[in-house]
């Protein structure tokens, strides 16, 4: 499998990351290059092997419903590049 | 006369305790250690003041003898563990000013026990890399002089380009490289794929990954979940097993972490390794392996038959499949973990037209090349009509590959023994411009490890032809690092103790 | 007569709509979220509080700093259990938590953490019922729980839309039915029964107002007993009236654009309740691709059958069985059954009033004249001003004949706006039936002596009768016992 400049507009665009057309040409080469490394596991005899879901057999712990730890909006808000009123800004989103 | 920050930290300990030196003095003595150091850039934020009050504090446990574990002991941070009020950016442009409001679990139980934070280090952005070339605050240079250079020549690449120095490894270059010039007694570091033990090995210092789940990853910037773990890089066996000691520990706030007591690492240290069954996997004699590292491995093996331990051949089948795999789970994992970073509660911001152009130009900006590539191929392998084919068979592939541990152990082998890394220490700019994968090639030996959730430990055994360190790694059962620590102080004792570069930087 | 039907084929052909070139059926499943009741949230320790000041109720991990992690709330697991037990559905011992991932401003870890392929609750069903005389099943494809996202106010600023976290990680359970629905009407009634089973469980308050029940109603249409047509997808309907006339006008208008001979797009639609229609959500630029895969943060979720069974052994009568209890044990017709168990507290008020009395009656008071005193005032059975004691102390009283059904009717409405004790209250005001023969002979006689024309027309047609009765009631001021005054007339009248 290889990946055209049309693919690798649309990943930038799912990962949100901006590329420039200038950039496309090469951002295909570099990730043809991971894919063809990758390329050898398709040759592995994969048997009835489970995907893993957990590294470690262990099972997972839960937490107690109690109400705890509230950062408070000053430090929820305090790195934020942009806040008012402590809610956090953004571009106007229309639905 | 020894100077203070040549102590190994165990020393370092037992003369706060006899009351030879105080805490303040180590602390002023690693902080002006420091700063004459500041070119080869290992440290990112410094926090002398922050230092010298936690010494104070030590000075008057240890009046009062209320003394911790790691009482006095200076040590470096990671940059990827977050630190409270204090610069914690995973040396990414996109998390600039970051300063949270949190400790990670990890650093939290070092400062429990007594132990004072020298400052943050550097590290490749988002532990990505093997070089500490992506950092954003520029490579580290390692403190090993390169084959042949004086130190003249080496002091004018320093102020220069930097060109034809070495790299300290990746990515915990600032903690390795920290470590061997002396400007921690030990450092806080991660290990995603090798990020603990390649520069461990190419800066002669010692490395352990605990198994998956022994330390928290509470408070520390995910790279892939399913593979980080925290571990110490220090100078000794012991002194990593002093430092497990205090990292490692049950924490309710990670769900993946292990609930069973933390051993006092350092009874293992000296420990008879008699009868103890190593196995040697050759799967692991690689193509085009250098004939130096061949031999580092007999030597190895020749020191632990020597000390009394069995070695048996082994088979690890599923070796070769190891890091092509990890360079699809770690990627896919990490393009979701980095996905909140969107310039909305944290960070950069760069403005956009709209809410998605922001995203875009924030994240283009915020993030480096290497970083960026790595989200691009994990959000591509996850992507509809991919996932199966690269994900879901990547991680089937983990499944064999941990299943060849577990047949390896089921038969009696107690640990297992192979080289760290497939070459020394290589300079500045030298790989992977061109073809990262070149550069993926640096991981080849420790990244199985991670995929199988097993610790592995990297131990320092001998030098290059070129006069840089070369070092053996041993991988043990689960929750096991108590062997590895016998077996890799048996391996430093059999070595001799590596002798570290004089400072020809200040 | 009670009718279940469980396949399309089985529908009766009322449900059929009627179009210019011939009759259509309505095809609708739902996507219910359901905010789980709990303290904290589904993977942090902040509260679950309603309201609250912008982004005070929001932990670290809320907020997706960097290097949080995800821990998960026992109860929050309990009770999508509870409810999978409520819904006669299959408990998966092992489910897997998958991140679901997409950017949006008030998605702060950029995915949201929910159960794709392996969900804590798999296949059950649901016994609506669309009329008190015909029930319906409607299967249930599977439960999930998953994080509710935080909020976005867009009116406070021209440029700017405003975030709020304090939702961002709340539990919620994504109920999905199978495509079993066939009307608005069997759609409400799915979506209020499913309401009253999650209220009896008390694993969601229910509350649409406030956001605890949401609906995405997915619409077709198809000519009966054809292929399923092309499906379209009404998000957040936040009312069970709004959803009724949101699968009308969504149905009407894709009959309409069939009918036409267009197709439909599968697509995403909003429901607006003020102008009555559906309209298409700005089209997305591209196709959503949420890379799913399982949440590396977390383990597979486990537990054993015996902690499944002892949330089952602790679980409230549900529902169908209590109306079928009412109406064995209490004789009730599935009618009154049925709105007495709507609510757990109003059939906890009704067995109140109903214990060692005569139950029919005290069904007939709920129902009757309590329920649609409270559906007039706007109240609800917690906050009713007349106590199941009262009420029950009222009926007694009608019961041992110390008043009359008429006398009664006052007697409530005076417990109702003063409160009281009925029993005092019927002594103090004089309330009392008269049953002192002496003083109704003496009404009767008078009655008889006034109006000899009226005896001699009784005489001949009995049915007079109740002339007579109607007047001495009047001169008793309604307190004479009926019986006795009958008795005495027919006597008198020798009739």
């Amino acid at each position: 499998m290889s990946v055209d400049q049309a693919n690798v507009r649309r990943i930038a665009r799912l990962a949100r990351i901006a590329v420039r057309d200038e950039e496309l040409p090469h951002l295909a080469q570099e990730l043809n290059a991971m894919l063809a490394f990758v390329e050898e596991l398709n040759a592995v005899d994969l048997g009835n092997a489970e995907p893993m879901t957990s590294v470690l057999p262990m099972q997972m712990k839960m937490r107690q419903d109690v109400v705890g730890d509230h950062a408070g909006p000053e430090i929820v808000t305090g790195n934020a590049p942009i806040s008012e009123d402590h809610f956090f800004l953004v571009p106007k989103v229309i639905e | 006369m020894t100077q203070p920050v040549d102590l190994t930290l165990a020393q370092a300990r037992d003369a706060l305790h006899a009351g030879k030196i105080s805490a303040v003095e180590l602390t002023k003595a690693h902080l002006a250690a420091m700063e004459k150091a500041s070119a080869l850039n290992c440290y990112v934020a410094t926090t002398p003041d922050q230092a010298l009050a936690m010494a104070q504090r030590s000075d008057a446990r240890f009046a009062s003898k209320d003394a911790g574990p790691l009482e006095g002991i200076p040590l470096g941070i990671k940059d990827l563990y977050a630190t409270k009020g204090v610069h914690t950016q995973a040396c990414s442009h996109i998390l600039d000013g970051f300063k949270p409001d949190y400790e990670s679990t990890v650093t939290s139980h070092l400062w429990r026990d007594g132990a004072i934070m020298l400052g943050k280090l550097n590290m490749d952005e988002f532990a990505m890399g093997s070089s500490n070339e992506t950092s954003y605050y520029g490579p580290v240079v390692s403190p090993w002089l390169p084959n042949g250079w004086t130190q003249d020549q080496a002091r004018k690449a320093l102020s220069g380009d930097k060109k034809g120095l070495l790299v300290p490894g990746g990515s915990s270059g600032g903690s390795a490289a920290a470590v061997a010039a002396r400007l921690c007694l030990g450092a806080t570091a991660t290990d995603t794929g090798g990020s603990i033990r390649q520069p461990a090995a190419f800066t002669g210092t010692v490395g352990i990954k605990p198994t998956y789940g022994r330390c928290s990853r509470w408070g520390i910037v995910a790279f892939a979940s399913s593979l980080d773990q925290a571990g110490p890089i220090a100078r000794t066996v012991q002194d990593c097993a002093i430092m497990l000691r205090s990292m490692a520990g049950h924490d309710p706030r990670d769900a993946t972490s292990f609930d069973a007591p933390v051993p006092d690492y350092e009874k293992s240290v000296g420990a008879s390794i008699r009868g103890k069954k190593i196995g040697i996997p050759r799967e692991y004699r690689i193509e085009g392996m250098p004939a130096e590292i061949d031999r580092l491995w007999n030597q190895g093996i020749d020191w632990l038959r020597a000390a009394g331990a069995e070695i048996v051949d082994i088979s690890l089948p599923h070796t070769r499949t190891a890091l092509p795999a990890y360079y699809i789970v770690a990627p896919a994992e990490a393009s979701s973990n980095l996905a909140r970073y969107d310039g909305v509660r944290y960070g950069l911001r760069v403005p956009g037209k709209d809410i998605t152009d922001m995203y875009e130009q924030t994240r283009a900006k915020g993030f480096g090349k290497e970083v960026r590539r790595r989200i691009m191929i994990g959000t591509y392998v996850l992507s509809a009509g991919y996932y199966d084919a690269y994900y879901v068979r990547a991680q089937k592939i983990r499944t064999l590959i941990k299943r060849d541990f577990e047949l390896a152990y089921a038969n009696g082998v107690d640990a297992i023994l192979t080289p760290a890394t497939p070459s020394a220490a290589f300079g500045i700019g030298e790989k992977g411009s061109a073809d990262p994968v070149e550069m993926y090639l640096n991981d080849v030996f420790t990244v199985t490890v991670n995929m199988a959730g097993l610790p592995g430990l990297a131990v320092p055994a001998g030098l290059s032809s070129g006069g840089l360190p070369l070092s053996l790694q041993l991988i043990g059962r689960p929750f096991d690092e108590e062997t590895l620590f016998s077996i890799a102080e048996v391996i430093e004792r059999s070595a001799g103790q590596i002798q570290l570069p004089k400072p020809w930087w200040e | 007569m009670t009718t279940q039907t469980k396949s399309s084929e089985a529908n009766k052909p009322s449900k059929l709509i009627k179009g210019a070139t011939g009759d259509w059926e309505i095809v609708v499943g739902m996507e219910i979220h359901a905010q789980v009741s709990s303290q904290s949230k589904l993977f942090s320790a902040a509260s679950t509080e309603f309201g609250g000041a912008p982004n005070a109720h929001v932990s670290l991990v809320d907020a997706a700093m960097p290097g949080m992690l995800p821990v998960i709330n026992a109860e929050c697991v309990a009770q999508a259990i509870r409810t999978g037990l409520g819904l006669k559905a299959k408990i998966n011992n092992r489910s897997v938590f998958d991140r679901k991932n997409y950017f949006y401003p008030d998605l702060p870890q950029g995915y949201q953490i929910s159960q794709f392929k392996h969900p804590i609750v798999g296949e059950g069903e649901v016994v609506v019922d669309v009329t008190p005389t015909e029930q319906i099943i409607v299967g249930i494809e599977r439960l999930h729980l998953e994080q509710d996202a935080g909020k976005s106010l867009h009116d406070q600023s021209p440029t700017d839309s405003f975030v709020d976290l304090n939702r961002s990680g709340v539990a919620l359970m994504e109920i999905v039915s199978k495509p079993d629905i066939r009307s608005a009407e069997e759609a409400r009634a799915y979506v209020t029964k499913l309401r009253t089973i999650l209220r009896y469980l008390g694993t969601c308050d229910g509350n649409m107002e406030q956001g605890s029940l949401r609906a995405d109603v997915n619409v077709s249409v198809r000519r009966p007993g054809g292929p399923l047509g092309t499906r379209c997808e009404i998000k957040n309907v936040n009312s069970i009236r709004f959803i009724g006339q949101a699968v009308d006008v969504e149905a009407r208008r894709q009959i309409g654009i069939l009918e036409d001979g267009g197709k439909i797009d599968q697509e995403t639609r909003l429901f607006d309740p003020a102008k009555g229609e559906t309209r298409s959500m700005r089209s997305k630029e591209e196709a959503h691709d949420y890379r799913y895969f399982p949440d590396p943060d977390l383990l597979p979720l486990e537990f054993d059958q015996a902690y499944v069974d002892q949330l089952a052994s602790h679980l409230p009568e549900l529902p169908d069985d209590k109306r079928s209890r009412f109406m064995r044990d209490y004789g009730l017709t599935g009618y009154d059954a049925g709105v007495l168990v709507m609510e757990r507290a109003s059939a906890d008020y009704y067995e109140a009033v109903a214990k060692g009395r005569d139950a029919k009656l005290a069904a007939n008071w709920v129902i009757n004249e309590l329920f649609g005193r409270l559906n007039k005032e706007g109240l609800d059975i917690e906050t009713s001003p007349v106590s199941a004691q009262q009420l029950g102390a009222i009926i007694d009283l009608i019961s041992d004949g110390t008043i009359s059904g008429k006398i009664a009717k006052d007697l409530f409405e005076i417990v109702w706006s003063e409160g009281g004790d009925p029993l005092a209250l019927v002594e103090a005001r004089g309330m009392k039936q008269v049953t002192d023969t002496g003083a109704i002979e003496a009404a009767v006689e008078a009655i008889i002596a006034a109006n000899p024309d009226k005896v001699a027309q009784a005489q001949a047609k009995p049915t007079m009768l109740g002339w007579f009765v109607g007047q001495v009631m009047k001169q008793t001021g309604g307190k004479a016992n009926p019986q006795a005054v009958n008795d005495l007339l027919k006597a008198k009248l020798g009739i």
